[in-house]
């Protein structure tokens, strides 16, 4: 009797865990299922307004068809550009203190700092680069949206870089240090070149971070509809191009704005697509 | 060919880089309790080491250690795992204090210098003291040939031809020229296990130390590199001083000139090494030569 009782209990067992692995399975494709998605709507709703015109045209006047985002596309890449001259160096000196430097305390903190700015709601940071830049300039401007988006990309940048300097091994900075070069030489030419790729890949990941971004853009570098050639004049970006396009009451805009988040959810694949190959080709090369 | 490189090493070294060696003179020598008795009287000693005490933290690693270790001859380090050989021997090029929480109290003389004086700078005497790692560890981001001569290139030395230069002898005397010559621009990783601790030992040669500290250098290495290695060895320590841990006691047998056994962060004996294996004074280094404990 106490054996069919255990068999009894043995089925249940079994039907219970063929339950969970469906519900799980089924989770994990809900988790990918958005991306299916997203890609589907906007090809099927903006592919046919991608065209050659849209990468080389100005916007068009209210009321007539066509035209084209060049403006937001070049303005979306300098901001970008702005951001990274602000980011990349703060960010990446930030990880080396962390990681070659800093004592456990200080790094804790940092790190806790970190950690909350990576949370810091994105409009926060607009709110931040309209009171240090835009009011003293007196102006909406490209720089007040490079500060902005800056900012955001320093604790990402910090964080990656220091966790990839970890990942270089000590015999590394033993070795060159015991050769008596010196201490910043050997972070700069021997741990910081080892690390290269995955400091490059973390650089890349926040750009495409922050290359979406809309909120912090709204009033700071708040959008135009023509070339912008001062940095400390307004300046379109495709995000904010979609922002206005979208909430537009035009037919043609609104497949505008789809063709907009086509291009810059492309864009940012690309920039994902290039880390994959980049970590890829490391893997392969530290192999042994 | 070998013994002639290692006489133009010395000539070029003395020329480009006279070097300070204060005189280690008898008169202000302390007793030593660890000093090789039948050490050459009138060679001076490349460490005279006084009261070295070292810390990890809480954890005391070495203690009271004094001992004085002999120049161009090799003296070996024995002792069970954790009985402080790796400290000791990072304490000789001021390795130690990178270890977070490290800390070190006492006096190691290097030709006479108190290298832990405080104007002396730790990068100018790692520059004198080499050191050979455990595991080998070539940098991967660098070719052979950029591994021979990172050390220089990264202390501002430009000219091709020195380079190139000081990069052929170093790898000569490692052994490793024959083996890498038309293949110096491939990466340092593409080599084999021993080939790779040789050209880490290039490495450290190419800066022109005046000592070399090996890390049990053979340890992750198959008999037959091991073997190279020792070869090695027997070559360098005609110009070098050379100071070598290891687990391996017949290794210590074979290729040392002096042994120094540690055990529990204290020098117990350092003789020679004939005499370490075969006769020893203290009562605990019979049983470890001996193979009775550790």
């Amino acid at each position: 009797m106490t054996m069919q009782v255990g068999l009894a209990y043995h089925r249940w067992r079994k039907f219970k865990s063929l339950i969970m692995s469906v519900v799980s399975f089924v989770c994990a494709l809900l988790v990918i299922a958005p991306l299916g998605l997203v890609l589907f709507y906007l090809i099927k709703a903006g592919a046919n307004a991608v065209n050659w015109n849209f990468f080389t045209q100005l916007p068009k006047s209210v009321g007539e068809s066509g035209g084209g985002m060049a403006n937001a596309i070049v303005g979306t890449l300098v901001l970008l550009g702005l951001a990274s001259v602000i980011g990349v160096p703060i960010g990446v000196l930030g990880g080396v203190y962390l990681c070659e430097y800093g004592s456990d305390k200080a790094n804790w903190w940092i790190r806790f700092g970190a950690d909350i700015l990576n949370g810091v709601p994105s409009i926060v940071w607009g709110i931040v680069a309209y009171a240090l830049v835009v009011i003293p300039m007196k102006g909406f401007s490209a720089f007040a949206g490079g500060v902005a988006l800056g900012f955001m990309m320093i604790p990402l940048i910090m964080r990656t870089t220091e966790e990839v300097l970890l990942l270089v091994p000590n015999g590394y900075r033993e070795a060159a240090l015991a050769l008596g070069i010196s201490r910043w030489r050997v972070i700069v030419r021997i741990v910081m070149k080892t690390a290269f790729k995955g400091i490059i890949t973390g650089v890349l990941l926040a750009a495409a971070r922050i290359a979406g971004e809309t909120a912090p853009l709204l009033f700071t570098a708040f959008g135009n509809r023509y070339w912008t050639h001062n940095l400390a004049n307004p300046i379109s970006a495709l995000p904010l191009q979609i922002f206005t396009y979208a909430i537009s009451p035009y037919d043609d805009w609104h497949r505008q704005a789809w063709a907009g988040a086509l291009v810059l959810i492309l864009m940012v694949l690309v920039i994902n697509v290039g880390v994959r190959f980049l970590t890829r080709e490391r893997l392969s090369e530290t192999g042994r | 060919m070998i013994p002639h490189l290692l006489e133009k090493h010395r000539e070029t070294r003395a020329m480009n880089s006279p070097r300070p060696r204060g005189s280690a003179s008898a008169s202000n020598m302390p007793e030593h309790q660890g000093e090789a008795p039948s050490a050459d009287k009138s060679a001076p000693a490349a460490f005279l080491i006084n009261r070295l005490n070292a810390w990890f933290g809480q954890l005391q690693a070495l203690c009271d250690v004094n001992l004085q270790i002999p120049s161009t001859a090799v003296t070996a380090i024995i002792g069970p795992s954790g009985c402080g050989k790796s400290t000791f021997l990072r304490c000789l090029n001021r390795m130690h204090e990178l270890v977070r929480g490290a800390r070190l109290e006492g006096e190691v003389r290097l030709f006479g210098e108190n290298i832990y004086a405080p104007q002396v700078d730790a990068t100018l005497i790692r520059r004198r003291v080499g050191m050979v790692f455990q595991k080998s560890n070539p940098f991967p981001t660098m070719t052979i040939g950029e591994n021979v001569t990172v050390g220089l290139r990264l202390n501002g030395i430009r000219s091709r031809a020195v380079l190139a230069e000081r990069m052929e002898t170093a790898l000569q005397m490692a052994a490793l020229w024959d083996e890498v010559k038309d293949r110096l621009n491939k990466p340092g990783l593409s080599l084999s296990g021993g080939q790779q601790q040789r050209l880490c030992i290039a490495r450290a040669l190419a800066v022109q130390p005046d000592v070399l500290l090996m890390d049990e250098p053979a340890s992750a290495l198959d008999p037959i590199a091991t073997m190279k290695i020792e070869e090695l060895i027997q070559q360098l320590k005609k110009t070098y001083t050379i100071v070598i841990v290891t687990h391996n006691m017949q290794q210590a047998a074979r290729c040392s000139d002096f042994t120094a056994f540690f055990y529990l962060g204290r020098l117990i004996e350092l003789d020679d090494t004939e005499k370490m294996f075969t006769n020893p004074t203290n009562k605990q280094t019979e049983d470890y030569v001996t193979g009775r404990f550790g």
